[in-house]
């Protein structure tokens, strides 16, 4: 049986995962990386406005976490949220040394610029392709650090014996051949659940793998109804224009040329929290304002210089993709699946079970998770722009350390090579199938469900059709059947593999989006208008039952700030 | 709008030759070649292999060779190509690289030759308390080579690579620029002395080829040409490059004409005797083929105007 052995083994190598790795090695830890794409490849590259942090002697990080803390609605944990926004100063800092090339000001500083919900402009940025310039610089630095990485390996399942994480089944991609991976710490960093939702703004490979696998060894998936659809998305790809853009200045219009924000959040118009903006770009469409099922953003009058400089890659993707050139006319944008706030359920240091041993949530020992697949709640609600990048550097950090002082106070568990035989026998029988549906199929039937019934607005009803139509397409998995029985690069099994993991999750986020009944951040219920802070302020857990998801309830710790209302 | 695609497909678990599959697509308007690959392998054939993320040319995972030169397929638009280049639309693996299955190479050979550049910043000391202060300038004609996002177009129809496989190849290349032009590294010297070894910068030919392909306008070879001033001017002039590139100077200078002779003998060190012995058989060839270029090259008659000229540049 071929085995690989590491202390801590990361899985997943965008930012957060490489972020956990640096940590984990200048610790000393013996550690690796398992990723399914090139670590470059991993949708953080994507990631366009920048990053956020109180730089500034005028700012400070007690204002960035009321603003965090108010974006989310007050469903975010403000001790989680008091670290991120104080660590993330020195993370920040720490990136720039390790050759991040921020756009500077005047004086030499790392420049920053306005973006949504914040009350001051310190969201630092290279150009609008922040994620990439972050994501290269890192792997940069694994590289001269020498980080042993398994490219191109998908992890199908986590192994678990008594409730602790003894390693996980990984298939090496380029030949197919399985292996045992055996970790005194397994650390989740698979991103978020982008395919669940058609269209998406997230990469093809975003398909809820970490998430999947988590809630099927036992984990929480916490405030999963906490779906983002971001303001600004072209219309016939779903591929995202970045909040920088407004950040920037720009407009948002409808078919008659309003500014319709000003209805909307009269003190910050298009900088409002993105969950605000969706909910009146689509009020807007829905009465009847709009054109083709959109909106427009318009740049226009920020000129070609600051266009085609701090905007760039906006400017090409319009021009590639909608045959738009944005200096001269306005571009037609809806709302679109962007990011899931939901995620396992973390503390600080990225565990997901509770260290306590009092069982307040149900959680698996020695499995870590970090970024968007994680939950440690710093986003709640709605997520601020410019925190996601933030979140994975400040928590990639710590979860990285925390893994690495973990495996050091245990041995490697036991672990049986059966699994490994299991899916090998799964696979021969996916193998064997005779000729069904495709999963592809059932794949864009999820997406179009969850769209219609679990996007910005929803209801009992609309929630319950999308729950029931993705029950019957999960019942019918066994009928689909593979187009490739060859071992070496089978991206067909890849994708049966992450679809059985996203419909696990997209019933999860149904479940949970259903038990909620009131309005909060993002989850926008025509039924329940209003926030409802005696009943639902409280995290919902979604774990696996003997027939679905299982719905509990956590407190939200609230540290300094006192529900309010949140009007922007 | 109708476009036929036309595929590469091999299986080394079939063994065959590489084989080209034919498929007649209806797509929408916007429609890019990986948009109908997408199409083909959901619905169509679902064993074809390739790579794909993003769809917004940033994770650097599709490129291909889309008639016969290296591009992202998530970047290119369908219907460009079939105004510019008819309705069939040839798709294939990238060049240099060896094939894995379909559409996938295998890039080891491309991440390795990145870890040998040695990648990764090392900070000035003593480092400053909080951020480098350095100009908003600097940073962004930095961002020109960070621009690249590792598709491997470039490496995929670098035309040294096709000859040489030890070549460093032009995305690493061009991310050794944005190590040693980077105000804040402390290792400049040593990246400088690394870049101007044999197979670097002064193994590139000019073809402009990278600059051509690549997808994100980083121009690999004026980065390349950069590195080549940069070492010179740092004095990293010891090396089979450098000396080949001066004694072409000085050769025009004295004649106007290529003393090829000379700048041979040059460019390898007159007391390097294994490389001059190596060059005996050439010669004698040359000769046979009455090719040997003359001993004593005269000087062309405008060779005032031609050191006028060098002057003026040099000038500059």
């Amino acid at each position: 049986m071929a085995t690989i052995q590491h202390d801590v083994i990361i899985i997943g190598g965008g930012l957060a995962g490489m972020r956990a790795a640096h940590e984990a090695l200048t610790q000393g830890g013996d550690v690796a990386m398992i990723s399914k794409i090139y670590p470059t490849r991993s949708h953080s590259a994507a990631a366009q406005g920048g990053m956020q942090a109180a730089l500034t002697e005028e700012d400070s990080w007690e204002s960035h976490a009321y603003d965090t803390v108010k974006g989310s609605d007050y469903l975010g944990d403000q001790d989680a949220i008091e670290i991120l926004c104080r660590e993330g100063v020195d993370d920040i800092i720490a990136m720039e040394r390790m050759g991040v090339i921020f756009n500077r000001d005047e004086s030499g500083k790392i420049d920053a610029r306005a973006f949504g919900g914040t009350s001051a402009k310190r969201t630092c940025f290279v150009a609008d392709q922040t994620g990439q310039a972050l994501l290269h610089v890192m792997w940069e630095q694994l590289l001269r650090l020498g980080l042993k990485t398994y490219d191109e390996w998908f992890v199908t399942d986590l192994l678990v014996e008594n409730n602790r994480c003894v390693g996980s089944v990984a298939m090496q991609i380029s030949t197919g051949q399985l292996h045992l991976v055996r970790a005194k710490a397994t650390v989740l960093c698979t991103g978020g659940a982008g395919h669940i939702y058609a269209p998406s703004t997230n990469g093809l490979a975003v398909t809820a793998d970490g998430l999947g696998m988590a809630y099927r060894a036992g984990a929480s998936l916490m405030d999963m109804e906490g779906v983002q659809h971001h303001p600004t998305t072209l219309k016939s790809n779903g591929v995202l224009i970045t909040e920088g853009a407004r950040g920037e200045g720009a407009y948002l219009l409808n078919s008659k040329g309003e500014r319709f924000m000003e209805n909307y959040a009269p003190n910050m118009l298009e900088l409002a929290s993105r969950d605000v903006v969706s909910r009146a770009e689509t009020t807007e469409i829905l009465e009847g304002r709009g054109v083709d099922g959109t909106v427009f953003i318009d740049l226009r009058h920020l000129g070609r210089e600051l266009i085609t400089t701090k905007l760039a890659q906006i400017y090409e993707l319009a021009r590639d993709y909608a045959n738009c050139n944005v200096i001269e006319e306005p571009l037609p944008i809806q709302p679109g699946y962007h990011y899931l706030m939901g995620g396992i359920k973390t503390d600080v240091d990225g565990r997901t079970w509770d260290v306590s041993g009092n069982n307040k949530w149900k959680g698996v020992e020695a499995l870590f998770a970090a970024g968007e697949t994680a939950n440690v709640s710093v986003h709640g609600g709605n997520r601020l722009g410019g925190n996601s990048l933030l979140d994975t550097v400040v928590f990639g950090r710590r979860t990285g350390a925390g893994a690495v002082e973990y495996a050091k106070s245990v041995d490697y568990g036991e672990i049986s090579e059966a699994s490994v035989k299991d899916t090998e026998a799964r696979i021969k029988s996916l193998f064997d199938r005779p000729d069904g549906v495709r999963s592809a199929t059932l794949r864009r039937e999820m997406g179009a469900a969850m769209n219609d019934g679990i996007a910005v607005f929803r209801n009992e009803e609309s929630m319950n059709i999308a729950l029931q139509k993705v029950r019957a397409l999960k019942e019918k998995l066994p009928e689909v059947s593979l187009h490739n029985s060859g071992r070496i690069f089978n991206t067909d099994l890849l994708a049966y593999f992450e679809l059985e993991n996203m419909m696990d999750v997209a019933e999860a986020i149904a479940l949970s989006a259903l038990s909620r009944k009131e309005s909060r951040g993002a989850h926008a219920r025509t039924d329940f208008p209003d926030r409802d802070d005696e009943n639902w302020l409280k995290h919902t857990l979604a774990t696996k039952g003997n027939s679905g998801p299982e719905i509990s309830y956590l407190p939200v710790t609230i540290t300094k700030w006192e529900p309010t209302v949140r009007s922007y | 709008m109708q476009a036929n695609l036309k595929i590469q497909r091999y299986d080394p678990e079939v063994g065959e030759e590489p084989r080209y599959d034919s498929h007649q697509l209806d797509l929408p308007e916007y429609a890019t070649v990986l948009d109908a690959l997408l199409q083909i392998r959901d619905d169509v054939d679902g064993s074809l292999a390739m790579r794909a993320s993003c769809r917004s040319a940033i994770c650097g995972s599709c490129s291909m060779r889309i008639n016969g030169e290296a591009r992202l397929a998530c970047k290119t638009l369908i219907a460009n190509i079939v105004q510019v280049e008819g309705a069939e639309v040839t798709i294939e693996p990238m060049g240099n690289m060896p094939v894995v299955k379909d559409l996938v190479v295998d890039m080891s050979m491309f991440w390795d030759k990145v870890q040998k550049i040695q990648p990764g910043l090392l900070p000035k000391t003593p480092e400053p308390e909080r951020e480098f202060i350095v100009s908003n300038d600097s940073m962004l004609d930095l961002a020109t080579a960070l621009n690249c996002i590792m598709c491997g177009a470039c490496v995929s129809d670098c035309t040294v690579l096709e000859v040489d496989k030890e070549f460093i190849g032009p995305a690493a290349l061009a991310k050794a620029y944005r190590f040693s032009n980077d105000p804040r590294d402390n290792a400049t010297d040593l990246r400088l002395d690394l870049y101007s070894q044999e197979n670097y910068i002064w193994s590139c030919t000019r073809c402009f080829q990278c600059v051509q392909v690549c997808p994100k306008d980083v121009a690999p070879m004026e980065k390349i040409m950069s590195l080549r001033k940069q070492t010179i001017e740092a004095g990293h002039t010891n090396n089979p490059g450098t000396r080949h590139t001066q004694a072409f100077a000085d050769s025009i200078r004295k004649t106007g004409r290529l003393d090829e002779i000379r700048l041979t003998v040059k460019a390898f060190g007159i007391t390097n005797i294994t490389a001059m012995i190596q060059l005996i058989p050439i010669g004698w060839r040359a000769f046979r083929h009455k090719k040997m270029p003359h001993l004593l090259p005269k000087s062309i008659s405008s060779i005032k105007n031609v050191r006028r000229i060098m002057d003026k540049l040099g000038n500059e």
